[in-house]
């Protein structure tokens, strides 16, 4: 009799418990979820109210074609938004995985001094030093370049990165070290063979990191990509949003919006664990 | 040196020698990391306290005018306005966000069937970009495309379309919406550590003692998450100090200028006015709160004393 009582009260707080998680799931996936469906509808439909969010006059491309057709068109955006974070994420993971192996490894003059510096840049907010950084990339000839927007970016990643790295290295015992330069490994080859797979979750986890920052800023690329065919993906979306081009085609936003969504979704979800791993090696240092 | 033969020299030394040249290499090692950093951050710092004394054009010659900037600053009643409204929107978005995300913490903390998968659906949108969920929300928001009003009326809650974003009060609450929903699963995953690091017995042996749920947060949960909850209290605060994105898409800094931002109005005056010796001290500013704010952080993270 108690049994069956505390059996159904089980049930009743195992329902309540997943009814909660439901409701809540719907939640914060709804939006992504309606403006994917959304923009699958034809231009004249895009721009009614999204009720119901999946088509109901027919499946659609239109929003994503009359995307292109605007200012340099979606393809250029994307593929300056591709090339920027491509980038950002290889030069900033050579770049901590060096740093990340030196400070871990080596004891030279002014270590702590370095150290601390690229850290402290953690406490020191980018929008706050955009004018010179303007100014700075202006007298490197890297005004309105791509490049210049990458070497921006990746600066923004190391504190974080480099951190991670320094972890990982100091992580890997030192006799593995010791047993590889007794087999006569230098030390270029003892970072790429010997250490590399063992430091590589978290390489993944500073990649992760480095692409979802750099595909999804807004405020720098804002500021220091004055040309149209420079623009990144956000920063085009935001001129065509502000009818920029014309009446606002909401059908087109939505596409982008899109566009601009999947690929950060994606990589989260198939490398959730080393992004959450991430995180929490953050938040417990 | 290089004159003795090396077998002269005796092994003990000879190993050092070779230990120092290989510890010099370290710095080869951090140096371009230090290069970036020295000229996207340390340069660029410098000089905005040295723009921020002068009467800076983006064109033309800059002249030296000494803490004039910063006397203007003092009679710039929008930018204090803005500061105001920075502050209000930091204050009441951190209380909003910590409102959803320790719910939903304690929700996840335990692994439980689908709690994976409820967390992974929880903390979906904040993988994508703040931009883009401005646009994503600038459309659900609009009035007559959009989501929100239309299926307000479609329903009968209103009699006639409302635009949320005409007027403070409903644009405001809508930006603190997204931002919530955008936010609150990243502090979520922060809070959870936290929960996760408490000992189990602890809170057993608190049960046994009679302590109730309430009793138990109060006493063993808050204490012993304080470095935690500080961390995700400083995230939150920090990033909505700073926040631009979204006052600029979704409202251009309106209605009637009420929503803009330190930073919006700061670049502002940067990239829309071109007064960059006027924009840096008035980043000379932002960067003072928001050192002071780090250094509140430090104190708040120091490690707990007396315990572990």
């Amino acid at each position: 009799m108690a049994q069956a009582i505390s059996a159904r009260g089980k049930l009743a707080a195992r329902l309540a418990r997943h009814s909660t998680g439901i409701i809540a799931s719907v939640l914060f996936v709804a939006p992504i979820v309606w403006t994917a469906l959304s923009a699958f509808k034809p231009a004249a439909e895009a721009r009614l109210p999204p009720l119901p969010p999946w088509p109901t006059t027919g499946f659609s491309l239109e929003n994503y074609a009359t995307l292109n057709s605007f200012g340099d068109g979606l393809w250029v955006s994307a593929q300056n938004s591709i090339y920027v974070s491509v980038m950002t994420v290889v030069l900033s993971v050579i770049v901590s995985v060096l740093a990340g192996y030196g400070f871990s490894r080596f004891r030279f003059p002014f270590k702590d001094l370095f150290f601390v510096l690229i850290l402290s840049t953690i406490m020191i907010p980018f929008q706050s030093i955009l004018t010179p950084i303007f100014l700075v990339l202006t007298k490197l000839g890297l005004h309105n370049t791509l490049t210049g927007l990458v070497g921006v970016y990746v600066t923004l990643q190391l504190p974080f990165s480099i951190f991670m790295m320094r972890n990982a290295f100091d992580a890997v015992p030192r006799e593995i070290e010791e047993a590889a330069r007794m087999d006569g490994a230098g030390n270029a080859t003892m970072l790429v063979k010997v250490m590399l797979p063992l430091v590589w979750p978290g390489v993944v986890t500073i990649a992760l990191f480095a692409f979802l920052g750099a595909w999804n800023e807004f405020l720098a690329a804002l500021v220091l990509m004055t040309d149209q065919s420079k623009f990144t993906l956000p920063v085009m979306m935001t001129a065509l949003q502000s009818g920029r081009f014309g009446a606002i085609d909401w059908g087109a936003v939505q596409a982008g919006v899109t566009v601009m969504m999947v690929p950060c979704l994606i990589l989260f979800l198939a490398l959730q664990r080393f992004y959450i791993r991430g995180l929490m090696a953050g938040a417990v240092k | 040196m290089t004159s003795i033969p090396t077998t002269a020299v005796p092994p003990r030394a000879r190993k050092l020698v070779g230990a120092g040249r290989r510890q010099w290499i370290g710095l080869l090692y951090v140096l371009p990391a230090v290069a970036l950093v020295t000229v996207f951050f340390v340069i660029p710092l410098g000089m905005t306290a040295w723009m921020s004394l002068h009467n800076w054009p983006l064109m033309g010659d800059h002249s030296y005018i000494g803490l004039d900037n910063y006397w203007a600053i003092l009679r710039d009643t929008r930018f204090w306005n803005a500061l105001k409204f920075t502050g209000y929107y930091t204050v009441v978005v951190t209380i909003a966000i910590f409102a959803v995300a320790f719910p939903l913490a304690i929700f996840i903390e335990r692994p439980r069937p689908f709690t994976n998968l409820y967390r992974t659906f929880f903390f979906m949108p904040a993988v994508v970009g703040f931009a883009s969920a401005s646009l994503l929300w600038s459309w659900l928001l609009n009035v007559d495309s959009g989501l929100f009003s239309p299926a307000a009326y479609d329903l009968g809650l209103i009699d006639r379309r409302f635009n949320l974003l005409a007027t403070f009060q409903p644009a405001f609450w809508s930006i603190i919406a997204m931002v919530v929903w955008k936010v609150a699963g990243f502090t979520m995953i922060i809070l959870m550590t936290g929960l996760q690091s408490i000992p189990q017995d602890l809170q057993e042996a608190a049960l046994i003692d009679g302590a109730g749920p309430f009793a138990r947060f109060r006493a063993i949960t808050l204490p012993l998450m304080r470095r935690t909850l500080a961390l995700a209290l400083i995230l939150s605060v920090a990033g909505s100090i700073l926040a631009f994105d979204q006052f600029y898409i979704i409202l251009r800094g309106g209605p009637r200028n009420q929503t803009l931002t330190a930073v919006y109005w700061i670049f502002n005056q940067s990239f829309v006015s071109f007064k960059l010796g006027y924009g840096a001290a008035l980043s000379m500013v932002l960067l003072v709160i928001l050192v002071a704010l780090s250094l509140i952080q430090l104190w708040l993270l120091r490690k707990p004393e007396g315990l572990d």
